[in-house]
């Protein structure tokens, strides 16, 4: 393997499509097909994210994490797992839990205050983690599990650079690199943590080489080369599989729009670096690939995106329909059985549910 | 292996022999781990080492490294890691050396571990037994002692234990690993071989939310656990032989979710009540079980509820915390006091 994944190179990510849509390396070998899926599965991303971001400001989703920008680091990090694979990520990894399988709306019911609905299934992806950093833990013990109980599963914990900074990260990396972890921890370098940039959680002058100092193998990959994001993902998940332990996958790449919603990022952040990475933006460096190939044209890509807006908003339209879920609900998720205690809580949720909807019906 | 393999009927009716706390302990990880594949246990010195208490001795002997190991020292490690074994299908014991360790993990614990259920709509669920030893006066160093069960029961989605005898201490454990949600198992160090008791050898489970009638009585309600069940018991005897007062000893056994119903019957027959325990008093499982008794059972009481605690001050250095600890002298001051009409 000519990216055999062994100490992270320092001075320039490793890269297979440059940002004017080159080839510059040994890209998988995929069908036509699968590379249509990997734009198609980016554009999803984008747009969902987009609609996420317009809902909010009419009052119709709560706060939300745009991912514009990391379309890229989010598909090729997801594409290449199996059903059995378990994945932890934070808020800006949507597109790689829809890689996964996860349904737009399941992510729409999240964003909208509600949370998943009980049954509903989480294609082993936990719920999106608040307290950043926490859930790489959560990764690597869902891979010693797959290897204790013998199962050919792997798990991904992905992370943001500032999440790097948090204990539960590195402990991560040493829990995974002292059992041998089926697993892949994936740095999202977007090279911004709210208002702090990467160069002030952590002097050193990358995140894979982090790697090292855990004794796992690490690797610096462009974050907005979906070919390179995808192909290094599967030799990890490959190593993985055949019992040669965790590895740790930096992806560089750049968060376009703000922290959230309710963030303004021309407060902090200097204007030349959103021109810089506009060049280098993920999907249109893979569309510029797919057209020199005629893979896709301008036609094609217009339906694709089409499809992807109609399927959207059939899922906000679906979303939007269902009854609200009953506030009750909280008693009955809190443990297996609710306690008696919890039992006569609920009583008291039910008579204020009752006067608010007798008060209701007076004005009506 | 198999359930069938490990589980010989004729074995089940063995004469009890007499164990300390550590020992019954011990055999219930051993007979649990026997029953049900699920059950590993992961924490640090835990496997060749046995525990710095000895409480997991020759476990990863028997079970191997797979099931029983030792992991690098980071109690938020252990708890993030044993978040990922539950969730895919295991049942991890993950032990923490110290209680006073465990604010190393709080966030695990507490934001992760509690409320994966609920976090995730029911979809995901967190089967696992934290043990932690804990407890005052064996001259332990300095944060080896804190009792924290008081501050999970601001965390929703936990339950806690917290035994006061090897009898008490191998059933609560089977149900606390047959549980289906996270468990907080607190081991009290002075306990762990201060005396034996009979336990029967086969496999029992004694329900978690259920108090202990300890004594029963007819005057006054002492609660406790841990190890202030025999302080307490101590100072009703001698309150008894004083005054002729027959006082009920309840064992509270499970701190979350409390045994309301125990709580208020007795208070109800007794009209007095006392409550002991060496954790600090502000916020604790005191003031929780006084708000029960105001709640359920308030016009039963002939006298306010007392409270003997350890006092609001972080506990302190071994030469110092012999006066910290609540005595048989504080709870029997107590005890007459309510007893006094």
């Amino acid at each position: 393997m000519d990216t055999l994944i062994e100490t992270p190179a320092l001075d320039s990510p490793y890269q297979i499509l440059n940002h004017h849509g080159q080839l510059v390396g040994e890209p998988p070998n995929l069908t036509p097909e699968k590379l249509l899926s990997l734009h198609d599965a980016m554009w999803r991303t984008r747009m969902l994210s987009d609609k996420i971001v317009a809902m909010q400001r009419q009052g119709r989703a709560a706060t939300f994490g745009p991912l514009v920008g990391q379309e890229a680091a989010a598909v090729g990090v997801g594409a290449p797992l199996k059903p059995q694979d378990w994945m932890a990520g934070s808020y800006r990894e949507i597109g790689a839990y829809m890689a996964k399988g996860v349904r737009v709306q399941d992510f729409l019911d999240v964003y909208r205050g509600f949370p998943p609905p009980k049954g509903s299934n989480g294609n082993n992806c936990l719920p999106i983690q608040i307290v950043i950093g926490t859930q790489v833990l959560h990764a690597v013990g869902l891979a010693m599990a797959a290897k204790i109980k013998g199962d050919d599963a792997i798990a991904v914990g992905i992370c943001g650079d500032g999440a790097t900074s948090e204990g539960d990260v590195n402990e991560a990396l040493n829990f995974a690199g002292v059992f041998k972890a089926p697993a892949i921890i994936v740095f999202t370098n977007n090279g911004w943590a709210i208002s702090m940039p990467r160069s002030q959680q952590t002097s050193a002058p990358t995140l894979a080489a982090r790697g090292i100092g855990f004794g796992v193998p690490s690797k610096l990959v462009d974050g907005n080369d979906i070919l390179a994001v995808y192909k290094t993902t599967s030799e990890a998940a490959e190593r993985a599989r055949a019992g040669d332990g965790p590895t740790l996958i930096e992806l560089l790449t750049y968060r376009m729009g703000a922290h959230t919603t309710a963030d303004d990022p021309t407060r902090y952040r200097p204007k030349e670096e959103l021109e810089y990475w506009k060049e280098r933006d993920p999907i249109s460096r893979f569309r510029k690939y797919l057209f020199d190939r005629n893979i896709l044209d301008e036609k094609g890509e217009k339906l694709m995106t089409e499809a992807i807006e109609t399927e959207i908003n059939e899922a906000v339209e679906y979303v939007e329909k269902q009854p609200p879920l009953s506030p009750e609900a909280i008693f009955d998720i809190t443990f297996e059985q609710p306690t008696p205690r919890l039992q006569r809580q609920r009583v008291v949720m039910r008579r204020e549910l009752a006067e608010i909807a007798a008060k209701n019906e007076g004005k009506a | 292996m198999t359930i069938a393999e490990n589980v010989n009927p004729a074995v089940s009716h063995k004469p009890a022999s007499k164990l300390t706390m550590i020992e019954a302990i011990n055999q219930s990880l051993r007979i649990e781990m026997e029953r049900d594949e699920r059950v590993v246990m992961l924490g640090e010195d835990i496997g060749r080492n046995g525990g710095v208490f000895r409480v997991t001795d020759g476990l990863q002997a028997r079970f191997g490294e797979r099931r029983v190991f030792d992991t690098p020292l980071a109690e938020s490690g252990i708890i993030g890691t044993a978040i990922g074994l539950a969730i895919n299908g295991l049942r991890p014991i993950p032990e923490i050396q110290f209680a006073g360790f465990m604010f190393v993990s709080f966030n695990q614990i507490v934001s992760q571990a509690a409320r994966m259920r609920f976090r995730s709509g029911g979809m995901y669920t967190c089967p696992m037994v934290i043990r932690a030893p804990f407890g005052g006066g064996v001259r332990t160093p300095e944060m080896h002692s804190d009792s924290v069960e008081g501050v999970f029961l601001q965390t929703p989605g936990l339950k806690v234990v917290l035994p006061s005898n090897p009898y008490d201490a191998k059933g609560l454990l089977a149900a606390a690993i047959e549980d289906p949600d996270p468990v907080i198992f607190l081991e009290n160090i002075k306990l762990y071989r201060s005396f034996k008791q009979e336990v029967p050898e086969e496999r029992y489970v004694l329900p978690l939310g259920k108090a202990a009638v300890v004594q029963e009585g007819s005057d006054l309600t002492v609660f406790a656990y841990g190890a202030m069940v025999s302080v307490s018991l101590e100072a009703a005897k001698q309150v008894s032989q004083e005054t002729g007062a027959s006082i009920e000893v309840i064992d509270l056994r499970t701190m979350w979710p409390l045994d309301e119903e125990t709580i208020t019957a007795s208070v109800e027959k007794t009209g007095r009540a006392v409550i002991v325990h060496e954790a600090p008093r502000a916020g604790g499982i005191g003031a929780e079980v006084t708000a029960i008794i105001n709640e359920n059972c308030l016009y039963s009481l002939l006298k306010p509820v007392a409270r003997v605690t350890g006092y609001d001050t972080p506990f302190p250095s071994p030469q110092l915390e012999d006066l910290y600890l609540p005595t048989p002298r504080r709870v029997a001051w107590a005890i007459r006091e309510t007893l006094e009409d």
